[in-house]
């Protein structure tokens, strides 16, 4: 016996086998032709439990070639348990090249994040999808939805709208905001917060959404119009923080709250890592002093400040794992 | 008054199998007339309604509908995205529950100006004043308008599913028992306030009933079934006072006295 028989099975190239990749791929292409469009496809059982991305990591395996340089993001963070599997799951079964660096991927697979780094064109952004039917709460019948969706009966939409503002007195949904597809389908962009709507509108990068436990498939091809639902005098707009990040003192970022201790000590950081570490870095590099910034140094955390590396930035941020369900 | 029908309805009829739902059904319906269909149950006047709303396709027969451009179309060749888009713009359809009418996790607000939204309204005041207006119309407080229907009594439940309908001013409304299951104070109120609205708007209606008195109340004309077919039709009073067929005659002669 060889010493390849030795190791563990061996794969098919990105985990998949042929066949599958290409039934996906069919499926992407579909989705691609019409924007917005749920396309169902057979979902495979993947060595992850469903919730976990399952969907997208079928979309990425399909379309990863060797030459792919894969980046994983989950809520924006690349360090999180998430990210950290999948990106070591291609490494594994793809032997791709990984890296964290927005600019430098051609595939970026999230869970609920768009990277705050522009995308260009040539790159795709894969998102995870839990519940791609953004009228399920609305209409529980799938044959009703499908009805509505090929009828283009999107009232019901604004019916979860003007709850919201009859509830609340203004638009309270956040995340998985709906939008209207070129003028057409209206889309659950995943649960992405509504920050991350304006970016999907008219962007180079293609993106894919996949949903493995549902069994669908959609995209928005490049340079596609995704426009999200709002009133005439209640208009869309997006979620705004009144201090900047703690960390690199981004503004107009999407920022996470993160607890630093039991005494109601939390700061207020970049969601998105790889832009939180850039930033850092680049203010770093010309000198010292420029990087102070002090937004924290009264809970205690200001070393934290003071050494802002990988490893240590990776700290405060272990947040529970939850797999909400949205 | 016009001197065209709005609905022509010519041999409709609707087989289960080999069973007869309704058979050869004809009438014209004039524009703000409302008919009554009344029969017992398994007589096929809800199969009826059924066809002529659309909600069910018959096995033989048609029904003519004029458009608000005076344009005549025959409803079983439409398509169904404008069968729908009739359904929600034009006509009406009030359930005898009215939970199948309702949304009934949704406010009543958000209710009535589901169609409203549905035809491309997208200004939350103008939804919000028109919802307030109807409910009014309705007699349901203002103050109720971010309840869900749930929290609603059974009588309020109906007249708000008629305002559900109303909103967007339609020409023909369908209803199947209408008083159906509410208490006789509560459905006197409801039919004072349909007889109302109806003249009023100069609405047509088709309103299925068991109860001759919801017809003699609601109607100018009615049609009695029996096993699927019409045995006699004719103005509510003549037919009431002097009916004519035996069955009806029976039918009639059965009403509990009090």
């Amino acid at each position: 016996m060889n010493a390849q028989s030795t190791e563990i099975a061996t794969y098919n190239f990105a985990y998949l086998d042929e066949q599958t990749k290409r039934m996906i791929r069919r499926a992407i292409l579909k989705g691609i032709a019409i924007p917005g469009y749920q396309v169902p496809f057979a979902s495979r059982e993947m060595p992850m439990p469903y919730g976990w991305g399952t969907g997208g990591v079928q979309v990425t395996a399909s379309i990863i070639g060797p030459d792919d340089v894969l980046k994983v993001i989950d809520q924006g963070a690349d360090d999180t348990t998430n990210a950290v599997s999948i990106r070591a799951f291609f490494k594994k079964v793809a032997k791709v090249a990984v890296t964290t660096e927005t600019a430098k991927a051609t595939i970026i697979q999230t869970r609920h994040r768009i990277p705050e780094h522009p995308l260009n064109a040539g790159q795709v952004l894969v998102f995870q999808v839990p519940i791609p039917e953004p009228l399920r709460f609305l209409e529980p019948r799938e044959t009703e939805t499908r009805k509505m969706h090929a009828l283009e009966e999107y009232g019901l939409m604004h019916v979860k709208l003007y709850e919201d503002i009859a509830k609340h007195g203004r638009i309270a949904t956040t995340y998985a905001y709906p939008v209207k597809v070129e003028g057409r389908y209206v889309m659950d962009p995943s649960p992405t917060p509504k920050f991350d709507n304006p970016k999907m509108h008219r962007s180079p990068a293609l993106q894919l959404f996949g949903a493995g436990r549902e069994k669908r498939i959609y995209a928005v091809p490049p340079f596609t119009d995704v426009v999200s639902l709002d009133f005439e005098d209640h208009p869309f707009e997006v979620q705004t923080f009144d201090q900047p990040c703690a960390l690199c003192g981004a503004a107009n970022v999407y920022l996470d709250e993160v607890i630093l201790d039991d005494h109601g000590g939390h700061m207020f950081v970049c969601s998105d890592t790889d832009h939180c570490e850039k930033r850092r870095a680049d203010s770093t590099s010309p000198s010292w002093g420029g990087r102070a910034k002090g937004a924290d140094g009264g809970n205690g955390q200001s070393s934290l400040s003071s050494t802002p590396t990988p490893a240590r930035r990776a700290d405060p941020r272990h947040k529970g794992e939850g797999k909400e369900a949205e | 008054m016009t001197d065209e029908p709005l609905l022509r309805v010519s041999a409709l009829s609707k087989f289960y199998g080999s069973r007869v739902g309704c058979e050869n059904v004809t009438f014209d319906l004039w524009p703000g007339e409302v008919l009554a269909v009344v029969g017992e149950s398994g007589s096929g006047k809800t199969t009826l309604l059924n066809c002529l709303s659309t909600r069910l396709l018959p096995s033989s027969g048609t029904a003519s509908y004029r458009m608000r451009d005076g344009q005549w179309r025959e409803l079983y060749r439409m398509s169904e995205a404008e069968r729908r888009f009739l359904m929600r713009t034009d006509w009406g359809f009030v359930h005898q529950n009215p939970a199948d009418g309702l949304r009934m996790t949704v406010s009543a607000g958000a209710n009535v100006g589901e169609r409203l939204m549905a035809v491309g309204d997208r200004h939350y005041g103008r939804i919000r004043a028109t919802a307030v207006d109807w409910l009014s119309r309705v007699e349901i407080d203002e103050d109720r308008i971010d309840d869900e229907p749930r929290a609603f009594s059974g009588g309020m439940r109906q007249r708000l599913q008629i305002a559900r309908n109303l909103v967007t001013g339609p020409r023909l409304v369908f209803m199947d028992e209408p008083t159906g299951g509410l208490d006789v104070s509560v459905q006197a109120r409801l039919l004072d306030l349909l007889r109302g609205l109806v003249t009023d708007l100069g609405l047509a209606a088709i309103v299925v009933t068991h109860d001759l008195a919801v017809a003699r109340l609601l109607s100018q004309r009615m049609m009695v079934m029996k096993d699927g077919r019409v045995v006699e039709s004719g103005l509510t009073d003549r037919v009431l006072d002097d009916p004519r067929a035996p069955y009806t005659q029976l039918l009639v002669s059965s009403i509990l006295q009090v």
